[in-house]
């Protein structure tokens, strides 16, 4: 039923070739995390071609290497990953009615920032075959970025390792600050997040013993919800 | 005593859950305006709180840190792409870390 299934394949993947590169460098600072939480090489590589998810990959690990209770690991991805539920609601109104439900399993399982951005940018209902293009250099880099992380990150040079380290982060700030732009109630609401991160991680009792897993979802969860009832959003674009 | 491959197995499908549950089920747009509201503003608030303060203290000088997230966030303002404020972040720590260690 999709038209041109092999140029699009192809038409993916030289789209998925730069979007890998990128994913290998911030992979390689999330294996540097992951050899902190004791993950073997190959469980890293596993993890990441399992989850293809930065944010929720991260959460996960900071869990393992905590050691908390696998009840804790399934809330904490819940809330690592709660934006993919967005772009999968989002991905599913441009999607052809007939499309298959197979087809709508394997999209689904590669919902990430830069996959589904450049899968909804394309005009029209979206061909599923392009998508799986580009996942396949895409995520073989992430998952081998992992795992070079994990073995690499005890080799290399302090100097190099503490500036990959930072590559995560730069990806997360590079989500959040261009929505800010535009809309002021996501700027002061990241600005009262890193405030109140930064109090519940040093000053805060009780909430400076737990967790930096449990201290997000809790932060979470209390923000969002002050924020849903100061500023809910009325219209129905978001 | 955890397995970590117990672990990644409940990554792997929770994943997985949440990203096929709106493909497959919910073909009804969200009306109730709370949920539509805290479901918006959750991506925000959980980068931004996981970024800072890990940010600084993953870096082997925290100032590097610092420097690293500020930086970042100008380039980000600037509308560099995703990969590039990331490649950006590193490349500040690289070399304020020359200077400053």
């Amino acid at each position: 039923m999709f038209k041109d299934k092999a140029p699009v394949l192809k038409e993916g993947f030289k789209d998925g070739i730069p979007i890998g590169l990128g994913y290998f460098a911030v992979a390689f600072s999330l294996g540097i995390i992951a050899a902190n939480a004791g993950l073997s090489a190959f469980q890293g590589f596993m993890a990441s071609l399992l989850c293809n998810a930065s944010a929720g990959e991260y959460a996960g690990f900071v869990v393992i290497a905590t050691g908390a209770g696998y009840l804790q690991m399934v809330i904490m991805t819940v809330v690592a990953n709660m934006r993919y539920l967005l772009m999968s609601t989002a991905l599913s109104q441009r999607c052809s009615s007939s499309m298959s439900l197979a087809h709508r399993l394997v999209l689904s399982f590669y919902i990430t920032d830069e996959l589904f951005g450049i899968t909804i940018a394309r005009k029209g209902k979206v061909n599923p075959f392009y998508t799986y293009g580009a996942v396949v250099p895409a995520t073989l880099m992430w998952a081998s970025g992992t795992a070079m992380g994990i073995i690499a990150g005890n080799i290399l040079p302090l100097r190099i390792v503490s500036a990959l380290s930072v590559a995560l982060y730069g990806m997360f700030i590079a989500v959040i600050i261009p929505p800010a732009k535009e809309n002021r109630v996501i700027l002061w609401t990241i600005i009262a997040c890193f405030i109140l991160s930064y109090l519940s991680a040093y000053h805060l009792p009780f909430m400076k013993d737990l967790s930096s897993g449990t201290r997000t979802i809790i932060l979470t969860v209390i923000i969002c919800s002050a924020v849903a009832c100061l500023f809910p959003r009325e219209e129905e674009d978001a | 005593m955890h397995s970590t491959w117990i672990y990644i197995m409940i990554m792997a499908a929770v994943t997985f859950m949440i990203r096929a549950l709106p493909m497959t089920l919910i073909r009804k747009p969200i009306r109730n305006v709370f949920i539509r509201s805290f479901l918006y503003y959750v991506p925000y608030v959980t980068l931004a709180v996981m970024t800072f303060p890990a940010i600084i203290e993953c870096t082997n000088s925290m100032w590097a840190g610092v420097l690293a997230l500020v930086i970042g966030i100008f380039a980000a303002y600037k509308n560099v792409s995703l990969i590039g404020v990331a490649l950006i972040c590193c490349l500040t720590v690289f070399i304020s870390e020359l200077f400053i260690l």
